[in-house]
């Protein structure tokens, strides 16, 4: 291994480290920050030494070892006695964990749960889970949600204060609440997924900016609840997506749509991944959003077998989807695939029937017009519609691909 | 660690006669609060228009009538309690009757000026 390997080996170990300890030390103290606080030298230290003296054979507990002094110097600081109390017995039980065989424990699923409670301001919870579980740093977060690093980290220090000052319990929710406390975790590491844009240097194109550190999530997730088949499927959607990384830009950088890509550029492994994680979701009888959103790809994936769309199946599928959760995308897909499967009108219908206050910035639904339009010839109304759904995307080559069907 | 629920409720509910299937709800809520040993303190307050404020501006104080602030919804009653978290003080905030028909506003205490005994 080349000093370049040694070292990214050892931030995939730092990485993947870092959301247990954090969620360790977390769950002990209510206190994220803080947690992050007494871990930041020890990965520091971690950065320094490992390079010459190798990863040890338990990395969390020589990070935690490496924290201790840091939390007992908190416990100095800590001005209120029982603050003190808690620092110091969770610096001594992390000396337990760092030099007995005790096992550590992996606390990061009541992390999630904390990250993505309802009380957490909405356009918090992604980024947070993205910092405390990934180590993600504000910078990078913020500009994948397009809003300046100071705004971010101060958002992230708000929720990371509410946690600890309102009382917010690392624990998983009761029974009745689990369904819809997963579905905020879930829809957070969604959201993640579909972040922002970013450019890739070699062949121009753009991509999702954070895909990979949601797929992480999403990998994380399906490991720490492995009986809950939307994990599965949410984990199978953007495995299905990733699929078709290459294919989505042609050689000079131009965004070429779904229905067209080369499928010999679609990763048949990662396909292979993703449909065996929609069968073993669907083997537990339970069925959700997510896994018809995965089912919807899985059809379109078919395509690289059978060479054509089964549009029919896709239609079937939306409006499944549609009746669980109505999302103006759900209501989108399911109008084209309507137009798809060979009634043009009816899927014109059901793009207008969606209401105005919803669509009126919404891109996917004016592209989605401008090409149902375009197909029943009314070519003027279908140029206004993919102009309007250029000037609603910031991701430079779609925005190229829309200018070019407005004019066709 | 202690939390407060706020309740508000529009001007005009604080007029209009109170309905005893809503009296009886509330003061079951109470019991049961009690019951569970996390009541601490709590009352339904009369009209904002019974309200006097206070202040002392420049070493002299000014009484003036009505709540300080204008607007549409007013504090209508509060509650105190003492439970281990925030997802604890949140159940019973949903219980409360009031919030069937406004949202319950649950804030944490901090430490206490004023009583002995600190908010933890």
């Amino acid at each position: 291994m080349g000093e370049s390997g040694t070292h990214a080996a050892i931030e995939a170990v730092v990485r993947n480290s870092y959301g247990r300890l954090v969620a360790y030390l977390a769950a002990r103290s209510g206190d994220v920050a803080g947690a992050e606080d007494a871990l930041s030298e020890a990965f520091g230290a971690a950065l320094q030494r490992w390079p010459i003296d190798g990863v040890p054979q338990k990395p969390e507990a020589w990070l935690l070892h490496a924290a201790r002094n840091r939390l007992i110097d908190g416990a100095r600081r800590a001005q209120v006695r029982t603050k003190y109390e808690t620092f110091l017995q969770i610096a001594g039980e992390a000396g337990d964990v760092a030099t007995m065989n005790a096992i550590f424990p992996d606390e990061r699923l009541k992390l999630l749960f904390v990250c993505a409670h309802p009380a957490i301001d909405a356009a918090a919870r992604t980024p947070l889970m993205l910092q405390t579980v990934l180590g993600l740093d504000a910078a990078r977060i913020a500009s994948a949600f397009l809003v300046s690093p100071a705004a971010m980290e101060q958002r992230l220090v708000r929720a990371k204060n509410k946690i600890r000052d309102a009382g917010i319990p690392f624990c998983v929710p009761e029974p009745q609440e689990w369904t819809g406390r997963l579905s905020f975790v879930l829809d957070a590491i969604y959201s993640a997924y579909t972040a922002g844009w970013e450019n890739v240097i070699d062949d121009g194109t753009t991509h999702h900016a954070l895909a990979e550190d949601a797929v992480a999530l999403g990998r994380t997730l399906v490991q720490l609840v492995p009986e809950e088949p939307e994990a599965y499927g949410l984990f199978a959607l953007m495995l299905h997506c990733e699929a078709r990384r290459n294919a989505r830009h042609d050689r000079a950088g131009e965004f070429v749509p779904l229905d067209r890509q080369d499928r010999a550029l679609w990763s048949g492994s990662l396909i292979g991944e993703a449909e065996k994680l929609l069968r073993t979701a669907s083997a537990m009888n339970r069925m959700g959003r997510y896994q018809i959103e995965a089912a919807i790809q899985s059809v379109h994936a078919d395509r690289a077998v059978s060479g054509v769309i089964d549009w029919r199946e896709i239609a079937l599928l939306y409006e499944g989807l549609v009746r669980i959760a109505p999302t103006i995308g759900a209501q989108v897909g399911r109008a084209v695939a309507l137009a798809e499967s060979g009634d043009v009108a009816a899927g014109v219908a059901a793009l207008d029937g969606i209401s105005g206050d919803v669509t009126a910035n919404y891109q996917p639904w004016w592209a989605a017009r401008g090409h149902l339009l375009q197909r029943c010839g009314r070519n003027a109304e279908a140029r206004s519609a993919f102009e309007r759904a250029a000037s609603l995307t910031d991701d430079p080559a779609l925005r190229a691909y829309l200018l070019e069907r407005a004019v066709q | 660690m202690k939390y407060i629920l706020l309740v508000h409720h529009p001007k005009d509910t604080f007029d209009a006669p109170q309905n005893p299937a809503d009296v009886a709800a509330g003061r079951a809520y109470g019991e049961a609060l009690r019951a569970a040993g996390v009541f601490v303190a709590g009352a339904g307050l009369v009209s904002p228009q019974n309200a006097t404020s206070v202040s002392v501006r420049e070493g002299k104080r000014q009484v003036q009538d009505g709540p300080y602030a204008e607007t549409k919804e007013f504090l209508a009653g509060f509650v105190v309690i003492d439970v281990p978290n925030l997802d604890a003080a949140l159940e019973w905030a949903a219980r409360n009757p009031s919030a069937a028909h406004t949202p319950v506003e649950v804030r944490p205490l901090a430490g206490s000026y004023f009583a002995t005994g600190a908010a933890k």
